[in-house]
């Protein structure tokens, strides 16, 4: 294994524009899972950024807040203001393996990891955030609502790093998230879901049923047009049309369809008057 | 690599309170610095995937798997570990049977010291929360959460 351990990102976007193949590390906490047995990973070359201080702090603008590239969860989690503006971002940070994984993982590693059961991604795509990317050629920003288009794909050039996430600050009546999993805590997600309404309108997002974290469109239509749901039922059909579970070690496709009509039939029975 | 990057590191950070150069290899995990190089052997292996908290020691003051930090992470950095804590101050994992087959105990220690250090921390979190990264399979937890509350009385107390 080799490192690069740069100190600025204008070093880091040179030394990744230079090479590539280059594997971006931020706290390790997907990476090094497992590490010692994993020795087809100890042949890479690695650009490790946690000397890039500059990428560390999140910031609140008048109009956002912007994350860093290197924002961990428990930073968000020690902002009290992000409890009362944004509070799916703490739901969501809260249930990310433990403090001591909390303490380490990033936000925009949680993005680039790209895992469909990603804990940090359905919130913030709910948040309509934006993800910022900048190398060498510049900056490009990408909704990441339209940031993945496959399983680990994602809009991303290798020579490219994530350095900010831009979360709009707007009003909200109705914020959920919900993440069920084996136990409350180390779980990894079977069926998760985020749900936000403001005057841009109904978000639903899933995760841990389709190859990537996604929004669920038809299932946002029938929020938006008021039909009569009048069971959780009457959601299989929307949520058919959005995702595609599988089953697979952690839970069933069957279970994992049946979950989410309910979390979502529930949650928003007593918000929705179409709901009966 | 030609260009001589996959050498070893020469990092120095703060280790119990004491300035540590070391040399690691960029594939070194803290926990394994720790354990193998520097002797400290009261931080434990057990699962080496972030789950079991067993290997919990404070980076900058907070908790962290050393499982899964590259050690030359930790340079210019403040890095305690269990054989930073005062031995007396354990009474009250005694008294309440904490700790059972010692697997877990250092870092179940380490968070609930943590906890003990930071009552701040339980105006929005429960003990029980905080504590979740460490995986006991003796005490049923319920031994666990009554040291910490116990440590937290003595704190307020005295």
């Amino acid at each position: 294994m080799s490192v690069l351990l740069p100190g600025s990102l204008a070093e880091a976007l040179g030394s990744l524009a230079a090479d590539p193949d280059l594997v971006p590390m931020a706290g390790g906490t997907d990476l090094l899972v497992h590490w010692p047995q994993r020795t087809e990973l100890h042949e890479r070359s690695y650009l490790d950024l946690s000397g890039v201080e500059e990428l560390r702090p999140h910031r609140w603008e008048a109009d956002e807040l912007v994350l860093g590239g290197l924002t961990t969860y428990w930073d968000i989690i020690e902002d009290r203001r992000a409890w009362n503006e944004l509070p799916l971002l703490i739901d969501a940070a809260r249930q990310v393996g433990s403090v001591q994984i909390q303490t380490r993982g990033s936000w925009a590693g949680n993005i680039v990891n790209a895992s469909p059961a990603a804990d940090g991604v359905p919130v913030l795509m709910a948040y309509d955030a934006v993800v910022v990317l900048d190398s060498t050629r510049g900056r490009s920003e990408v909704p990441l609502s339209g940031f993945y288009s496959g399983y680990k794909e994602m809009r991303r050039s290798p020579d490219e790093l994530v350095t900010e996430i831009r979360v709009p600050r707007r009003a909200y009546d109705v914020q959920i998230f919900e993440k069920v999993g084996s136990r409350r805590a180390q779980a990894i997600t079977k069926v998760g879901v985020a749900v936000t309404r403001s005057d841009a309108g109904w978000r639903v997002v899933a995760n841990s049923v389709a190859p990537f974290v996604c929004r669920c469109p038809a299932v946002e239509r029938i929020l938006e047009e008021g039909a009569a749901v009048g069971g959780p039922d009457d959601l299989l059909p929307g949520i058919r049309e959005d995702v595609s579970p599988i089953d697979d070690i952690r839970s069933t496709a069957e279970y994992r369809e049946n979950v989410l009509a309910r979390l979502l039939y529930y949650d928003l029975l007593d918000l929705c008057p179409s709901f009966g | 690599m030609s260009d001589g990057r996959s050498d070893p590191l020469r990092i120095s950070f703060t280790l119990n309170g004491e300035p540590t150069t070391v040399e690691v290899s960029p594939s070194e995990r803290l926990l394994d610095l720790l354990r193998y190089r520097l002797g400290l052997t009261g931080t434990k292996e057990g699962c080496a995937e972030g789950e079991c908290g067993a290997c919990t020691v404070y980076l900058d003051g907070l908790p962290v798997d050393s499982c899964l930090v590259p050690a030359y992470q930790v340079r210019g950095r403040l890095v305690e570990t269990i054989e930073s804590l005062d031995p007396k101050g354990m009474a009250h994992y005694h008294a309440r049977g904490t700790t059972q087959c010692g697997a877990c105990t250092p870092g179940v220690v380490m968070t609930a010291e943590w906890i003990v250090r930071h009552p701040d921390r339980l105006e929005t979190h429960t003990v029980r929360e905080l504590m979740a990264g460490n995986l006991c399979r003796c005490t049923g937890y319920d031994g666990i959460i009554e040291g910490v509350e116990g440590a937290l009385g003595d704190r307020e107390a005295g």
